[in-house]
């Protein structure tokens, strides 16, 4: 089996555990794993600074932004927890038996190969003069994420912490 | 220097949040005031100084070109108005000052978003503001952190995730045939592979995102819970101008500068309008909140819009753009007389109301211009942009399109009827003895939006000419 087809194997797994996990943690952890091997899969096929940034971004920063962000919530308990899921389970067992079955169906179908007629190219390859010249606009659109994203912890997650502690 | 219009908001967010113990909620409401205010002049003024207009200290560290036509100058002046009446409406119904401060701060962020949505000449641009905006409105809409709130916003927040999948997947493959995501790149490439199923994949794809960000049948499940649950600045908000520079100006964007007026987009647009329009209206029957009766009726005049839009004609974009302005300032006015009447009696169930009027005349007369204006009586503005798109649709020959935008006319007056006698008409209900009319800041909110519709319907032939004639330039060639 190819290489890739394991890593996209395993990507769906660690996906699969982040979603279907009970804990909050665990699922964060689930999706830093998911990521290292998006990561890996970018590696390979040949986008070196996505990768770095899948790496830098998603698995480094955002593992760290959902932690901090878990701590300043209040868990609930294992049999809460156990509940919750059971209930969930039981509501949605049927969507991966769809998903499974829309994946087979999809793939016994023979489409053409419309992408022999696509063209890449002409992409400037310095990242330097991508992020700062042609996506400067897009940079300062991410500045202005990260700052929404930190004005919603604070504001949806400051008094609830104070209530607790 | 129109980048202004979002680097001197985002400094003054960062500046105000670095001082946040020194800063009071006074200075962020006038900062604030100043910038939509400034957004709005602008608009209407466009003069070239600032528009065409460089600075060098500027453009050596900030160097971006700006899509800037008629269309995104009515785009601006709409998110200016609703931005300041959301900001007045917040002064008075939110009663603590650091919430007040927090809610300043999201409140520019959302505006600087739809600001860049507008101003974006990039597909991938559009997508990064489209976020910014998103992401700033999951947080205003559980501002009250109540159940019901996180509901909303929840709600708003998986929807909202599908629709950025479905926009990121579009964008991906349109770089299998184009060298970038800018609307010029994108539209030669869309010439020269449109028949590539993967591009037009890649637009379907495209514009069912869009789709769940504007709210349209049947991607509508987020909208009303969203609207509901939200404070009531921020229904003015959501209603007035988000879901419209989020949903309908990016579809209005990406049909006129990117894959234009082709028949299979020109019947969807029709199609789902048309759909739209009905559902919304019908769903607004028989609602008994008067927030959620909105939400349903926003869903119904933004069918209109992408209606008269899928025309696809000079007319039918004319009369789309009109009302998009025009719904954004009588839903808005609608908004704020909900939250008048909210912060009077305390709900938001129309079954607890009644005889409003006799106690606040204001709030009672400027509802009755705001839903005349919605269900399209004449001289008010929308009265004109519904007749344009109907004309739009009689001279394309789509004649049940046409009956089903009038029909559905006289659906909006019943269910807008019906709000009026249970909220405002009639006698008095019991227990409501005590209230008053509504603070002076918000009754003059709803004043102006008021004169606004009057005046646009009064004085059309010249907010015609002055308008919707430039926007014949938007359509491709």
């Amino acid at each position: 089996m190819n290489i890739d087809i394991i890593l996209l194997v395993l990507m769906t797994l660690a996906a699969l555990w982040t979603v279907m996990g009970r804990s909050l943690l665990k699922a964060t952890i689930g999706l830093a794993v998911t990521s290292a091997i998006i990561t890996i899969l970018m590696f390979r096929l040949d986008s070196p600074m996505a990768a770095v940034f899948e790496l830098s971004v998603c698995t480094g920063l955002m593992t760290v932004i959902f932690v901090s962000t878990i701590s300043l919530t209040k868990p609930l308990t294992h049999k809460e927890v156990v509940a919750l899921s059971k209930a969930r389970m039981k509501r949605f067992w049927y969507l991966p038996l769809i998903l499974i079955l829309l994946g087979a169906g999809l793939s016994l179908i023979k489409l053409p190969n419309y992408f022999a007629e696509t063209v890449i190219s002409g992409i400037p390859q310095d990242m330097r003069q991508v992020l700062w010249n042609s996506r400067q606009l897009d940079i300062f659109g991410q500045i202005i994420i990260i700052i929404a994203g930190a004005l919603g912890v604070v504001i949806l997650f400051e008094e609830r912490r104070k209530d607790e502690w | 220097m129109p980048s202004l219009l979002i680097l001197i908001p985002l400094f003054g967010i960062i500046i105000l949040n670095a001082f946040s113990k020194k800063m009071s909620e006074a200075a962020a409401f006038w900062f604030a005031f100043a910038v939509f205010l400034a957004q709005i002049l602008l608009s209407i003024f466009h003069h070239p100084v600032f528009w065409a207009g460089h600075l060098d200290s500027l453009t050596s560290f900030f160097n971006v070109s700006f899509s800037i036509d008629s269309l995104s100058f009515i785009m601006l002046l709409c998110i200016g108005i609703v931005s300041l009446a959301s900001l007045l409406v917040a002064r008075y119904t939110l009663f603590n000052e650091k919430e007040k401060f927090k809610f300043i701060n999201l409140l520019i962020i959302v505006s600087i978003g739809m600001s860049g949505i507008v101003l974006a000449k990039d597909l991938f641009t559009m997508y990064v503001f489209l976020e910014v905006t998103a992401i700033a409105s999951f947080v205003l809409i559980a501002f009250n952190k109540d159940a019901h709130a996180l509901e909303g916003a929840f709600k708003y927040m998986i929807l909202s995730s599908v629709a950025t999948i479905l926009m990121l997947l579009g964008i991906a493959l349109f770089l299998l045939f184009s060298n970038s995501t800018s609307f010029e790149d994108l539209r030669s490439a869309l010439s020269q592979y449109g028949t590539n199923p993967l591009a037009a994949f890649a637009l379907g794809l495209f514009i069912c995102g869009v789709f769940i960000k504007g709210g349209l049948v049947p991607f509508h499940g987020w909208l009303p819970d969203a609207y509901s649950s939200a404070p009531a600045a921020v229904s003015v908000l959501l209603a007035g101008v988000v879901t419209k520079a989020a949903g309908i100006y990016t579809i209005m964007r990406v049909v006129a500068s990117v894959c234009g007026f082709t028949d299979p987009i020109k019947s969807l647009l029709m199609l789902v309008g048309a759909i739209s329009i009905v559902v919304g209206a019908f769903a607004a029957l028989g609602q008994n909140d008067f927030k959620r009766m909105l939400a349903y009726s926003s869903i119904s005049q933004v069918g209109y819009i992408v209606l008269g839009f899928g025309v696809g004609t000079e007319l039918g974009v004319m009369g789309a753009v009109f009302h998009l302005f025009n719904h954004s300032i009588f839903k808005s006015l609608l908004f704020v007389n909900s939250a008048s009447v909210e912060s009077e009696i305390g709900t938001t169930d129309m079954n607890k109301m009644g005889g409003v009027a006799s106690k606040m005349p204001v709030t009672g007369a400027t509802s009755v211009i705001g839903f005349l204006s919605a269900s399209g009586m004449p001289p008010l503005s929308g009265f004109w942009s519904k007749l344009i798109i109907i004309m739009a649709l009689w001279q394309n020959g789509n004649y049940i399109y046409a009956a089903i935008a009038i029909f559905s006319s006289i659906l909006t007056l019943a269910y807008l009827l019906i709000m009026q006698r249970k909220v405002f008409f009639g006698k008095l209900l019991h227990g409501l003895e005590g209230i008053k009319e509504a603070r002076l800041g918000m009754v003059a909110t709803s004043g102006i939006l008021a004169v606004i519709l009057i005046a646009f319907g009064l004085f059309f032939p010249f907010v015609f000419n002055a308008l919707m004639v430039p926007l014949k330039g938007i359509l491709i060639r």
